[in-house]
């Protein structure tokens, strides 16, 4: 279970005090998958660098499993938004998904079958020797994806990752998440700006505010587990999810002096 | 077939325009090119480029060598510690100005006028390049990329070697490449100091006793010395940085 | 952790970093007057800062001295000169011509390597030691580092914008006036820089080497009759004018190119 409690991150530069994150709560069961939306430039990578460990709050705590957060913790993978840069531009697509394995001692045979395994899983068998900028977007973050799998992570990040690749591919990956998730049985925590794709992707959809940012509003989707790209987004029932959240963080918007006097 | 005419065209245009313009040449100092090239064939024998061209290329490549390691291993040092980055930046800025041959004196007081004092110089005078280039590829490295090593737990040698010398090296080939013609300059001048052989200073005793023709030889020696070695590097950098050539062309495509 | 960072209030980022940057400098001059003195190193190699300073002193009095220091300023100057004059003019004509840019590629990847200390024996004798020796080295090397440039610069033309001008029916002429001399001035000034150091390392050696007046040849004699401190110090002159001629020219190029959208990034020569 991932449970951050009370987060709270103030930059610092000089003499100015940038309130990033003011008072964040919520958490994530074992297995859910869970997507967190709000405006642009609330915090959303902030608050993931948090609980990857990768940035130490200012205040608050970040447990995985009951184990507090203070640096990188073992069972949690990442995919960045920015696959071009995520991955090693010197290394195969093999290497890349590879040399966390090796960081974990993994026997070659494993890491062998994982590399295999995972890449095959992503649909990009037949690609290890490639080098990562011979593939194109949609498949440089499906390397990330495998990676990340690969990892054999009980938690898995996401931050923003299908934010610059186009539709149709958005599309795809978004099915891939799904069928990871639903096969591997791992906690997703998903962040996005896409309203559309918070609510099709994810079992409960937590709203923040704008910066500084707090949880605005969380929902179950009640939308049945298996979906699809044409059924699902013509379901009524998410149009309706749809709207309450797109209501929500338009709210978050505007209501910017009610929250803070709410704290 | 158009190519070749392109790369060939030139200095064959050139070389001819030469041969027959000096044919006649009365001038001293400009002999006619065949008989540069007929001195060329009889100065540079088998033994001689074993007596001269063999020891300066040794003192070159090993002090090459040495200034690649140690400038690598300081750069990497410097660069990834801010403090100590911004104490020494302005002291290797100083020591980089200083044009390297004036080392050539101070290095012959310590190390007098063997070979020692030859490998000596010609460290002093490319570390800099590589150094200063090394702490800025470092000093570059992506953020994300330092961020998904940290994230996946690659730490320790790995993350010197898998992640921090692959960013940097693009940088760090340019400050070895700059460190090349460095080297080159400083074999020459240091034979020309003091010195029993060796290019540079064969060059001179040419030049002393009016050897046109054959100092023009040695002239051109250098000249293909200077175009081979850099040619060796371009090939050797090629292979080695497959990568980012290949990463470059892909960003220009997009 | 981070709360430890609170650092004085009176202190910037900035300050701490120029404070730590006077920190190298005067740490250097504590080492070269702790070294001789402590009988680490023989004080006949290497004399205390002191006694450095005390003869730069000594030499900033003296007219031989702004002599050749004049000496050395005006054959860098000249030869810079002639040698951006020329590469601009040969760069641009190279790279506005198709043909004539593939023609000369190979000749300039084979000149462009041959080191410029190959011309010394040339160069003594042509000119012997006269100013002439400076010039022919520094003219030479600095040239290669401006053609280079521009030629980057030229190949950096935007093909959309010279199909733009073309589609226009802009003359030969008004197309190098506005379409490539605009995109090349950014590298024009970085072979501007490049090649001012390179100068002043070709003026000092040529100086050095074949005792053309100058820097170069003050630290031969102070060599030879063995006033080593006297050497270090002039050493420590030639650094000195490295780094200013270093900086002037990195103040020059970002005020000239202020008005630029962007200031490039160099191109590894």
């Amino acid at each position: 279970m991932l449970e951050v409690t009370s987060l709270k991150k103030v930059y610092r530069s000089g003499e100015r005090e940038v309130e990033a994150l003011r008072d964040l709560t919520f958490t994530v069961d074992n297995g859910d998958l869970v997507c967190l939306v709000g405006p642009s430039g609330c915090g959303k990578t902030t608050l993931l660098r948090c609980i990857a460990g990768l940035l130490e709050p200012t205040a608050g705590t970040v447990r995985l499993d009951g184990h507090p957060v203070s640096g990188p913790p073992p069972g949690l993978a990442m995919v960045f938004q920015e696959y071009g840069r995520s991955l090693f531009p010197w290394m195969s697509v093999r290497d890349n998904v590879e040399l966390p394995l090796k960081q974990k001692k993994l026997p070659r045979e494993r890491r062998t079958a994982l590399v295999e395994e995972t890449l095959d899983a992503v649909g990009l068998a037949g690609t290890e020797k490639a080098y990562p900028w011979q593939l194109s977007g949609g498949m440089q973050q499906r390397v990330a994806i495998a990676r990340a799998v690969a990892y054999e992570p009980s938690t898995l990040l996401m931050d923003e990752p299908f934010a610059a690749v186009d539709a149709q591919t958005r599309a795809d990956l978004e099915d891939l998440v799904r069928a990871l998730w639903q096969r591997l049985r791992v906690t997703v925590l998903f962040i996005t700006h896409d309203i559309d794709e918070a609510v099709y992707l994810g079992r409960r959809v937590v709203m923040l505010s704008s910066s500084p940012t707090v949880v605005q509003d969380e929902i179950t989707i009640d939308l049945p587990a298996e979906r699809d790209q044409l059924h699902t987004r013509a379901d009524p029932r998410f149009t309706e999810l749809r709207t309450h959240v797109y209501e929500q963080i338009q709210a978050a918007k505007r209501g910017r002096p009610s929250t803070e006097a709410a704290v | 077939m158009r190519r070749a005419a392109y790369v060939l065209g030139l200095p064959v245009v050139l070389l001819a325009a030469w041969f027959v313009l000096s044919a006649g040449s009365e001038n001293f100092y400009a002999p006619p090119l065949r008989q540069i090239l007929e001195s060329f064939g009889e100065t540079w024998t088998l033994d001689r480029l074993g007596a001269d061209v063999v020891p300066s290329l040794l003192r070159l490549l090993a002090g090459y060598a040495l200034a690649a390691v140690l400038g690598v291993a300081a750069g990497v040092v410097i660069g990834l510690n801010r403090r100590v980055r911004a104490t020494v930046e302005p002291v290797l800025e100083f020591f980089r100005a200083i044009p390297p041959p004036v080392l050539v004196p101070v290095i012959m007081l310590f190390a007098g006028i063997g070979d020692g004092m030859k490998v000596i110089v010609i460290v002093f005078g490319c570390v800099w390049p590589v150094l200063l280039n090394t702490v800025e590829g470092v000093r570059a490295v992506d953020g994300v990329q330092l961020d998904t090593a940290r994230a996946y737990g690659i730490g320790g040698p790995a993350r010197l070697t898998r992640v921090i010398l692959p960013a940097a090296s693009p940088q760090i080939a340019a400050g070895l490449r700059q460190a090349l013609s460095i080297a080159i300059i400083l074999m020459v001048i240091s034979e020309m100091f003091a010195a029993s052989n060796g290019l540079g200073f064969t060059i001179v005793q040419f030049q002393r006793s009016f050897a046109i023709p054959e100092m023009w030889s040695g002239i051109i020696l250098l000249g293909l010395l200077g175009f081979v070695l850099s040619l060796l590097f371009r090939l050797v950098e090629g292979r080695a940085l497959r990568w980012y050539h290949g990463l470059r062309e892909a960003q220009r495509r997009s | 952790m981070w709360r430890s960072c609170s650092h004085d209030p009176g202190l910037s980022v900035k300050q701490r970093t120029g404070l730590l940057g006077l920190a190298g400098p005067a740490g250097l001059l504590v080492l070269v007057e702790a070294l001789p003195r402590l009988g680490l190193v023989n004080d006949a190699y290497l004399p205390p800062a002191s006694r450095i300073a005390a003869a730069l002193g000594d030499e900033l009095g003296t007219a031989q001295f702004w002599q050749a220091v004049g000496d050395t300023l005006l054959g860098w100057a000249i030869g810079l000169t002639i040698a951006v004059t020329a590469g601009v003019v040969v760069g641009i004509v190279i790279g506005a011509v198709p043909v004539l840019r593939e023609a000369t590629a190979s000749t300039i990847e084979f000149l462009r390597p041959i080191p410029s200390v190959a011309l010394i024996p040339l160069a003594v004798l042509l000119y012997g030691t006269d100013l002439g020796s400076t010039l022919l080295l520094v003219v030479y090397a600095a040239f290669w580092q401006v053609l280079v440039q521009v030629l980057y610069g030229v190949a950096d033309v935007d093909p959309i914008a010279d199909e733009t001008a073309r589609s226009f029916r802009f003359g030969p002429w008004a197309r190098v006036r506005h379409v490539l001399w605009p995109t090349a001035l950014p590298y024009v000034f970085t072979g501007v820089r490049l090649a001012a150091s390179v100068a002043l390392v070709l003026a000092v050696t040529a100086e050095l080497v074949i005792g053309a007046p100058g820097l170069g040849r003050s630290i031969a004699v102070a060599q030879s009759s063995g006033a080593v401190p006297l050497m270090y110090a002039l050493i420590a002159v030639t650094g000195l004018l490295g780094v200013a001629i270093n900086l002037a020219a990195r103040v020059f190029e970002r005020r000239s190119l202020a008005w630029h959208q962007s200031v490039r990034g160099e191109v590894p020569a």
